[in-house]
């Protein structure tokens, strides 16, 4: 056997190695969410018995996960509503236009890109403690602890630098010669930037969508401190039914929960894969 | 002058809100971040005392930040070293030799990266159970399956190592993909005068393709050692806790706990604080150590 015959069958069992290593426990996940609980007990490689669906209407009803479910698109949606609002005029603005402190909120902006979630998450939760001690002074009632509307506010405003960064980066590499013919043509500044910038940013605005759709839905941290009772985001509601399954051994359901925690993204991954790992590098890091 | 103000006005309504809200949500945070390290406080009361830098003086005699301290740093180093040359290494194999379906593994490839930590944590529970774990099972073959099982995650030694392999799991699709889409830029002729000089693979990864690609092996690097201090903190607050008996405590999990179990903010913050100057100073360290002469191609 020849040396070049051994490397290839060394890179090919390493790179099979690897994604055995990625879709056995990931398959696996879905096969004992159609297993009945008695099944857990004994070796775990068996193949299901017959398929239980009753664990998916147990982790909706019981575990309440479709609730979560609902939550969770809700708040993925307005967060990248808000994002997508407010980001989108900003990238264009700072990427085009010199103005007094245009340089200051660049910078801050860049320097937005190093502050991590984690870090100032009990400073938010503080600061929304303290308004709404304000708002119970005032006669009112709570508004900002578990507040849906809040979180994704909360999400939105935390992927600004990211965002806004992709998208500049974007804006600077347009030729100007589009906006000054809007200009001769009598277009103004706002529509100039929705009618003709905005759809030639198209493939950009897509890019940062895939990718904040990804951490909005994934993200606990943030939820599980702002959501304190009540409803909850999947994540957080995963994170429930894994401290109650040490407890109550209910395999079953924990596993049809994680099947409908990672179906969309898995789902979504499948069909824009592509996009995502090109947009990756074009877009460069993310924190 | 119409057109100035008119100029004045579009610029003020389109980036004022995104200052806004990154002020109200980022700046504000961070700054209170700093400054109630400075503070003993217990939380919802009122009862704000100013202590100057004395958090930070108990910080130093803590044993138990010392031990994430300690955490942080081993899973910081084994997870870097491994998660780069792996990530090198089938980043080159993928992009170039000639292998069949390397579309296909690129895809499996990255998937981790798309899952929550959440799910991630609980696909590593199941594969970590004592009893009934995936990994368990398979080691009983070998091993036979009277003798005691290894406990992966209730070990104090070997817990750490479970979290390392689970992070690094998560990472190595997520930088390979990086680190393709940098080596594809890397022209084609370069390799074929280099095997005209007969330099084997080997001698062409490391003399071709690492220097060319090293600005981008740089910045990931600078900022894998931030996102490794955040992951290590999302990975265990799902999966162990800190536990067993603070043993995968790490920077974040410990002041978390501190300012919320504990109650005692402003030593969370403290904490917050000299975790944010050491992952700055880490990237700093890095950054000039891997300082090389750019090559251009």
């Amino acid at each position: 056997m020849s040396f070049n015959k051994l490397y290839k069958i060394f890179i090919y069992v390493a790179l099979i190695t690897l994604a055995v290593s990625i879709v056995i426990p990931v398959g696996w996940v879905f096969l004992a969410s159609i297993k009945e609980n008695s099944e857990f007990y004994g070796n775990p490689w068996t193949l299901p018995k017959g398929i239980y669906f009753q664990n998916f209407a147990d982790a909706f009803e019981k575990a309440k996960m479709g609730e979560y479910f609902m939550n969770s698109i809700l708040v993925t949606a307005l967060a990248l509503v808000i994002l997508l609002v407010v980001a989108l005029p900003a990238a264009y603005v700072l990427a085009r236009y010199r103005f007094f402190g245009s340089k200051l909120i660049n910078v801050m902006f860049m320097g937005g890109l190093f502050i991590n979630v984690n870090y100032i998450v009990v400073p938010i939760f503080l600061m929304f403690v303290d308004a709404d001690k304000l708002l119970r002074s005032w006669g009112g009632d709570g508004f900002f602890l578990n507040n849906l509307f809040i979180v994704a506010l909360v999400y939105a405003a935390t992927a600004l630098p990211f965002t806004i960064y992709l998208l500049s980066g974007f804006f600077v590499t347009i030729p100007r010669d589009y906006e000054e013919a809007a200009y001769m043509d009598g277009s103004s500044y706002f529509r100039t930037m929705v009618q003709i910038m905005m759809p030639m940013a198209l493939p950009s605005i897509i890019t940062v969508i895939l990718f904040n759709f990804l951490s909005f839905w994934n993200e606990y941290i943030i939820s599980m401190t702002l959501l304190t009772k009540g409803s909850k985001t999947l994540p957080v509601g995963l994170m429930q039914l894994m401290q109650a399954q040490k407890a109550a051994a209910n395999y079953g359901q924990l596993y049809a929960g994680l099947v409908i925690v990672m179906l969309p993204t898995l789902i979504l991954y499948i069909l824009v894969q592509k996009k995502l790992t090109q947009g990756m590098s074009l877009g460069g890091l993310k924190g | 002058m119409k057109k100035v103000k008119e100029r004045t006005i579009f610029i003020t309504v389109c980036v004022a809100p995104a200052v806004i809200l990154f002020i109200i949500f980022m700046l504000i945070p961070t700054f209170n971040v700093f400054k109630m390290s400075l503070y003993k406080w217990g939380g919802y009361s009122n009862n704000k005392q100013f202590v100057g830098l004395n958090n930070f003086k108990i910080l130093m005699e803590d044993m138990n930040f010392f031990r994430s301290f300690q955490n942080t740093v081993l899973l910081i180093v084994c997870v870097t070293i491994v998660t780069m040359a792996l990530s090198l290494i089938f980043a080159a194999i993928l992009s170039r030799e000639k292998i069949k379906g390397q579309n296909f593994f690129r895809i499996i490839f990255y998937i981790p990266n798309i899952l929550s930590v959440v799910v991630i944590s609980a696909i590593f529970s199941a594969i970590y159970d004592p009893n009934s774990g995936l990994l368990n099972s398979i080691i009983a073959i070998f091993r036979g399956s009277e003798k005691t099982p290894i406990l992966w995650l209730g070990d104090q030694k070997l817990v750490i190592y479970s979290l390392v392999i689970a992070m690094i799991w998560q990472a190595i699709g997520y930088y390979m993909v990086m680190y393709m889409a940098s080596m594809a830029s890397v022209p084609e002729s370069l390799y074929e005068s280099a095997n005209l000089e007969g330099a084997g693979r080997i001698t062409q990864f490391f003399s071709i393709t690492l220097p060319l690609i090293w600005t981008n092996v740089r910045t990931t690097l600078t900022f894998f050692v931030i996102s490794s201090i955040n992951l290590s903190f999302l990975i265990v607050k799902a999966l162990t806790n800190g536990g067993p008996d603070g043993a995968t405590e790490v920077f974040l999990s410990y002041m978390y706990k501190q300012a919320y179990t504990n109650s005692s903010y402003g030593y969370g913050m403290a904490i917050g604080v000299v975790v944010f100057l050491f992952s700055f100073g880490l990237s700093a360290l890095i950054n000039f150590v891997t300082r090389r002469e750019p090559l251009e191609f």
